[in-house]
């Protein structure tokens, strides 16, 4: 039927279909969709920026605006990647500024983005739009400044978590008068100083900003001025909110949030006096977001005082200071609560943390949350099936037992009943990561009922290759699989090779598996890049079959093997 | 179920699943070719020796060389930016002692736990004496601020003054002459901090 339509028509069609997936789903129906899709696509997301070369992404949509690139393995966020693994960000720009791509909007994670890059990508696109930079690095506060300078229609500049050196130029003063589009600025992790003149300037002329966050450089007076000439801020980030609680800026600023009703998340709190915090108590009511994660200067009593205004959160990042008891006081309150992630204050101990009740009275109160990142002590078999049973719909479950290969405190078991409830139980689970102690016993289970789940973390689990295969076998949908310190080997590693074309990527470090066992699998799966990292000093390391493979990253590729991988990477 | 690990168990080391109170130690679990450095599992730290809160910072330092790589799994941008790493050394001088100290203001939680450090420093030199009595004190705590100006300590919330103080200085009250010293609320917790 569809032949009949002119391409316009289903072009019209096509318009309505937005998600990546729907959009590859439509683009396999047959050659004239392909097409038609190809030319309308608008929209791309690149999981692993190895996957494929720029050349040919640009080739198959030229009309591209919108880019989410992705680098390094998950694991270089835990420094188990050696440094210059790659992830470059140059090739891209290169290849976009030479072609006709007119680029408005480019998201990053994980790569290495370097100060010529951002200039090019400044310079190459007029109508570029928004730059999001989540976990990068390479980059100097001199590329910020030329992406403020020459993107005359910026509307979006996020910088979350990345590590950039700072060069005490005025990078910020770069946006010039004419820049009044920008909507949301945020430069929480910057570590310099900025012009506070030119902040608020900045403020001042940019009438549709929505979304600001600032670092810790900015204090509480300039806050409170910023904060006077953004009334319609609904996403702030404040820095410094050290002050006198008797100081004339304190009153100020008390006043100011007053008029801010329609701020509805709020972070940040990097430098706070806490017992100043109640200033914000006005704003809490309307919140639905709170990011506290780096706020390590509020102490858990301020912190459950401030909860206690929270009615409306449905995201909440916090530290483990607030305790089983404040988790208690969220439960009681924040009953729209959808996520939930909370950090280790002290990552090697600290014994008035959180345990498996909070997580439990969590559960209980919560019945909405859906995802969830957990940093606690210890954790029960029990309060694991009770939190199965009450909270069956988590899309994300994420829990970190600090001290690795704990058991169960109470029984001394491992934990594979508990997270098996939990695959039970959530047959939405798309993520899941594992801790504490387990046998091959747990990922039985999860390959028999996680039959959505995409991405799968282990470290120090499972007794021998069966657990890895119960999980390659049954997580029909698994996308991502990242292992560390398990006793998986060969068998498991080669038993099914086709399946590794039906995912993204593969990790395996400090396991069982051997260099023999990784070249018999490169030389199969032509497809995929089979790469393994040779961190040994010695002069002699030609690699033997037999020997053990400290860190493999396997993963499919159209684009064969990279030719900017360093020296101690041996793609196979 | 539990046979079936304890068998499974010898291969990979029963140490594995041992609760340890004790500081690592450096025991190896039996695996072939395995680098020390890497796969550490007898060394992952117990969190049970924590009890302590103020350990010292001898046993913060043989803990942390132990410490397994990448675990727990926070990102490097999140552990660089949480208070336990942050470090604020500043000096410490006391009139009449023919030496300086330092000492780390991140590792206090406030200006009793300050009192205490001064006591364990410069005990021999009569601080405790000194501070016991506050309105006779014969010493007084000072700081030097941002600015460069000396202001008395205990005045200001202690967050604030962590974030302003360069330097510290205990001087004698005699110095001071004309001055008011009636400490503050925090001034006199602090004194009480020394003394108890």
């Amino acid at each position: 039927m569809m032949n009949y339509f002119p391409d316009e028509v289903i072009e019209h069609i096509f318009d309505y279909v937005v998600s990546h997936r729907d959009r590859n789903a439509l683009s396999l129906v047959c050659k004239s969709w392909y097409r038609i899709e190809r030319f309308t696509r608008q929209r791309v997301f690149i999981g692993n920026c190895y996957s494929i070369t720029p050349e040919r992404l640009i080739q198959r949509f030229p009309g591209l605006k919108s880019l989410t690139l992705k680098g390094k393995p998950h694991f270089a966020d835990f420094s188990l990647v050696p440094y210059d693994w790659g992830g470059f960000l140059c090739p891209w720009i290169e290849a976009l500024a030479k072609s006709r791509v007119g680029l408005e909007e480019l998201r990053l994670k994980r790569m290495v983005v370097s100060d010529e890059s951002l200039e090019l990508l400044s310079r190459s696109f007029t109508h570029f739009k928004s730059l999001v930079l989540v976990s990068c690095e390479g980059f100097t506060t001199d590329g910020l400044a030329a992406i403020a300078a020459n993107c005359r229609f910026l509307r979006e500049l996020d910088l979350q978590e990345n590590e950039v050196e700072d060069h005490k130029g005025q990078w910020l003063s770069c946006f010039p008068d004419s820049c009044t589009s920008l909507v949301s600025l945020n430069f929480a992790c910057l570590k310099g100083e900025v012009s506070l003149g030119a902040l608020e300037r900045l403020v001042a002329r940019s009438p549709n900003l929505k979304s600001l966050k600032l670092n810790r450089s900015v204090p509480l007076d300039a806050l409170q001025r910023i904060m006077m000439r953004a009334p319609q801020l609904a996403d702030l980030g404040i820095g410094s909110f050290v002050h006198d609680p008797d100081s004339e800026a304190y009153i100020r600023l008390k006043n100011t949030i007053l008029k801010c009703k329609s701020i509805t998340s709020l972070s940040g709190f990097l430098e706070v006096a806490p017992h100043c915090l109640a200033a914000i108590y006005p704003i809490c009511p309307n919140l639905t977001s709170l990011n506290l994660s780096y706020a390590a200067g509020i102490q858990g009593s301020e912190l459950i005082k401030l909860i206690r205004h929270c009615g409306k959160l449905q995201r909440l990042w916090i530290m483990d200071c607030i305790g089983d008891k404040g988790l208690g006081v969220v439960a009681m309150t924040c009953k729209d609560l959808q996520e939930l992630r909370v950090f280790p204050s002290a990552p090697y101990g600290n014994p008035a943390a959180v345990t498996e009740k909070g997580l439990v009275a969590i559960s209980m109160g919560c019945p909405k949350l859906h995802s969830l990142l957990y940093f606690c002590h210890q954790m029960t078999n029990a309060a694991l099936i009770t939190v199965a049973k009450n909270c069956p719909n988590f899309i994300r479950f994420r829990l970190c037992i600090l001290e690795a290969l704990k058991p169960d405190p109470d029984t001394l078991e491992p934990l594979d009943e508990g997270f098996g409830a939990i695959v039970q139980s959530c047959r939405r689970l798309r993520r899941l990561s594992l801790s504490g102690q387990l046998t091959d016993q747990v990922f039985l289970y999860i390959g028999m009922y996680a039959e959505q789940l995409e991405m799968l973390s282990i470290a120090f689990a499972g007794e021998s290759d069966k657990g890895m295969l119960y999980v390659l076998n049954g997580c029909k949908k698994l996308r991502k699989l990242e292992i560390r310190d398990c006793p998986f080997g060969n068998m498991a590693l080669l038993t099914d090779v086709g399946k590794y074309e039906t995912m993204r990527s593969l990790w395996m470090s400090s396991c069982e598996v051997t260099v023999g066992a990784c070249k018999l699998l490169a030389k199969k799966m032509p497809r995929l890049n089979v790469e393994i990292f040779n961190e040994n000093e010695q002069e002699d390391c030609s690699l033997e079959d037999g020997q053990r493979v400290e860190k493999m990253y396997l993963y499919r590729t159209l684009a064969g093997k990279r030719k900017d991988a360093p020296e101690y990477v041996w793609t196979l | 179920m539990l046979l079936l690990m304890e068998k499974q168990g010898l291969g990979l080391g029963l140490e594995i699943t041992e609760l340890r109170l004790g500081l690592p130690c450096g025991e190896p679990v039996e695996k072939k070719e395995k680098k020390e450095k890497k796969r550490v599992f007898s060394e992952i730290q117990a969190g049970d020796d924590d009890d302590d809160e103020n350990s010292s910072s001898e046993d913060r330092k043989v803990q942390t060389k132990n410490q397994v790589v990448g675990w727990p799994p926070l990102c490097s941008y999140r552990k660089k930016n949480t208070v336990s790493q942050t470090k604020k050394y500043v000096k410490v001088s006391m009139d009449g002692a023919p030496f300086l100290r330092k000492i780390d203001l991140a590792m206090h939680k406030g200006y009793s736990d300050l009192a205490l450090s001064f006591e364990n420093f410069f005990s021999c030199y009569g601080i405790r004496e000194a501070l016991k009595d506050a309105d006779n004190a014969e010493h007084v705590p000072i700081y030097e601020d941002k600015d460069g100006d000396w202001m008395l300590v205990g005045d200001v919330p202690w967050e604030m003054f962590i974030e302003s103080c360069k330097r510290l200085r205990i001087m004698k009250r005699s110095d001071a002459k004309g001055f008011d010293l009636q400490p503050k609320g925090s001034l006199k917790g602090f004194i009480e901090g020394v003394t108890k």
